[in-house]
């Protein structure tokens, strides 16, 4: 088996509402790989399962060929699955460099080797001159940096970035993008959800498109963007049909 | 070396060293300020035995009297109804205590925040009927000591303070350096994470139920040996002395006026209550009973409305404004 991460026929129901119906993409090693899709999708529902935050209604979750479906979080984390956050969580009442070391303990036992380790994972995030201060005090930007430092800190084999740029200026989206960049380049295996198309598509090497809970393309970013379903979903039927027939009578 | 670098390193074993010389200087022996001491000592332990669940990790107990409690009982039914010496009590007493804490935490984990709270009060209210009606360790009247030989063997003593003394002194330096060992490793990171946020804290590796569960029985633990400790001390035991919600407010209170989740808070909280408390005891007392309490809650309440942050959140604030203004002044140096 290739694939670090397999998602298989995954379905979340919530009461009468399906989020998540019949689910299934993998994600190779070394790549990354963008989820996307329209508000309300149930892209972060999908990603609270595959980390651990919720036990699909059916379905299941292989990472490293394990199946973690339904895995409390801390296990799913100690596996080497490491998450960040939509709305940013800071650990407040801590500075950057202890909420960095809390995800280093994790991977470092010894508390020095801990520390070396966090500073490091605080230099990749550009978070140096925060070091000492509260984490609670930082900008969204920096706190969204700040997740994925913490998360990095705890080793893993694979990122899961929930929506990592929603919400930034455009220069926090920059450094952002430069930060999971360099991530890729160390060959760390990441899923992204995004909901701004721009963000991902130059990053990703694979796109998963879900609409109303479920997946309608999958593809390379180049494809998925002119996959019609897609279209629709996005910009509402009038507009891709209206696409179709300039396409139509261009050809 | 600056002075606050120095404190941070020697402050801790340079304080032992002072406490342990006061007897020989003859400041502890017999008498009222004796008593007063061997108190701050002892509710300095206890806020700190408290603060390690609930200011660490954030998790507000009310049910710290249970365990405090059953220290207490362990040693008095050792003496009382085994008649031998009160060692082995303690040591039961603060097993069990750890015990009842896992046994009662686990379900009280469940609930955050607030409710967490409110279901500890009701355990405090279990156990203490519990033990009144219980006649096996003496009911409401509770377990009265006979008298015994002076001496460690015993850890009695009728008139000089001394034996006490050191065998608080001894529990306090325990209690802290305990904490002060946690609150610089993993485990202390880890309870201040769940603090924070429980389920970021999961998200990076942390079992936080099994983590609060350990830092409970450890905390419940060292509650007991103070409770021990406190029934040596008056001779005998009934459950409103120890198990009730006043002696769980105590916990609580001490900690939360010397700083919430800080090392020193537990003991800035005892210097200041415990002096307030005994001595407006001693000599307000013909104003009626409860004066003392009045104070007390008078203190909690201007704390709260003007540095929920304690002694220690006072402390902060101008050691903070300090290092402002002498970096303001390194930037100039630096620039001149």
């Amino acid at each position: 088996m290739s694939a670090i991460l397999s998602v298989r026929n995954v379905s979340m129901q919530f009461g009468a509402l399906m989020a998540n119906k019949d689910v299934s993409f993998d994600v190779e090693p070394g790549t990354v790989v963008g989820l996307i899709g329209p508000n309300g999708a149930g892209k972060t529902t999908l990603f609270n399962c595959v980390a651990g935050f919720y036990k699909p209604s059916a379905g299941s979750i292989l990472f490293h060929g394990e199946d973690i479906t339904g895995m409390p979080s801390y296990r799913v984390a100690r596996k080497g699955l490491a998450r960040t956050f939509q709305v940013v969580r800071p650990l407040k009442e801590m500075t950057v460099l202890e909420n960095i070391m809390v995800g280093a303990y994790m991977s470092h036992g010894d508390t020095k080797r801990a520390l070396a380790f966090a500073e490091e994972c605080m230099r990749t995030c550009f978070l140096e001159e925060w070091r000492d201060k509260p984490s609670g005090d930082m900008t969204i930007g920096n706190k969204k940096r700040l997740e994925i430092a913490r998360a990095l800190a705890t080793g893993p084999k694979m990122l899961l970035l929930d929506e990592a740029v929603a919400g930034l200026t455009s220069t926090e989206v920059k450094e952002m993008v430069d930060v999971i960049k360099r991530l890729k380049a160390t060959g760390l295996t990441i899923l992204m959800v995004e909901h701004i198309m721009e963000a991902i598509m130059p990053i990703a090497d694979k796109i998963v498109v879900l609409a109303h809970g479920e997946k309608i393309a999958e593809g390379i970013p180049g494809d998925v963007v002119r996959n019609n379903e897609v279209i629709t979903a996005y910009l509402g039927k009038k507009y891709a049909e209206g696409m179709a027939k300039g396409h139509g009578s261009r050809s | 070396m600056n002075p606050t670098g120095f404190f941070r390193r020697f402050g801790w074993p340079v304080l032992l060293v002072i406490l342990a010389a006061l007897p020989i200087v003859g400041i502890v022996g017999e008498g009222f300020l004796s008593h007063v001491l061997i108190l701050v000592l002892l509710n300095a332990a206890m806020a700190q035995a408290w603060n390690i669940i609930g200011g660490y990790g954030g998790q507000v107990s009310f049910g710290h009297s249970v365990f405090f409690g059953i220290g207490a009982y362990g040693a008095a039914y050792a003496v009382c109804v085994s008649e031998t010496t009160p060692w082995p009590g303690v040591l039961i007493g603060a097993l069990l205590a750890a015990l009842v804490a896992i046994l009662v935490s686990y379900p009280c984990f469940k609930l955050k925040g607030h409710y967490f709270a409110i279901a500890t009060f009701a355990i405090v209210e279990i156990f203490n009927r519990l033990f009144m009606i219980w006649d096996w360790v003496g009911g409401a009247v509770g377990l009265d000591y006979t008298i015994l030989e002076d001496g460690w063997k015993n850890f009695t003593w009728s008139v000089d303070k001394r034996g006490y003394y050191y065998g608080i002194l001894i529990i306090f330096a325990l209690v802290f350096s305990l904490v002060r060992w946690i609150s610089r490793s993993r485990a202390g990171y880890y309870l201040r994470a769940i603090r924070e946020g429980q389920e970021t804290a999961e998200s990076l590796g942390v079992n936080s139920t099994g983590m609060k569960l350990a830092a409970m029985a450890l905390s419940a633990f060292l509650a007991a040996l103070c409770g021990a400790f406190y029934a040596q001390y008056n001779f005998r035991v009934d459950p409103p002395m120890v198990m009730s919600l006043d002696m769980s407010m105590k916990f609580v209170l001490v900690t939360i006026l010397g700083g919430i989740g800080t090392f020193r808070g537990p003991l800035l909280g005892a210097i200041v209550l415990v002096p307030l408390q005994e001595y407006s005891r001693a000599y307000l007392s013909r104003l009626g009973s409860g004066v003392d309490l009045i104070i007390f809650g008078l203190i909690i309440v201007l704390m709260m409305e003007f540095q929920p942050g304690g002694i220690m959140g006072i402390i902060q604030h101008y050691s903070d404004s300090k290092k402002r203004t002498s970096r303001r002044r390194g930037v100039t140096e630096a620039s001149s």
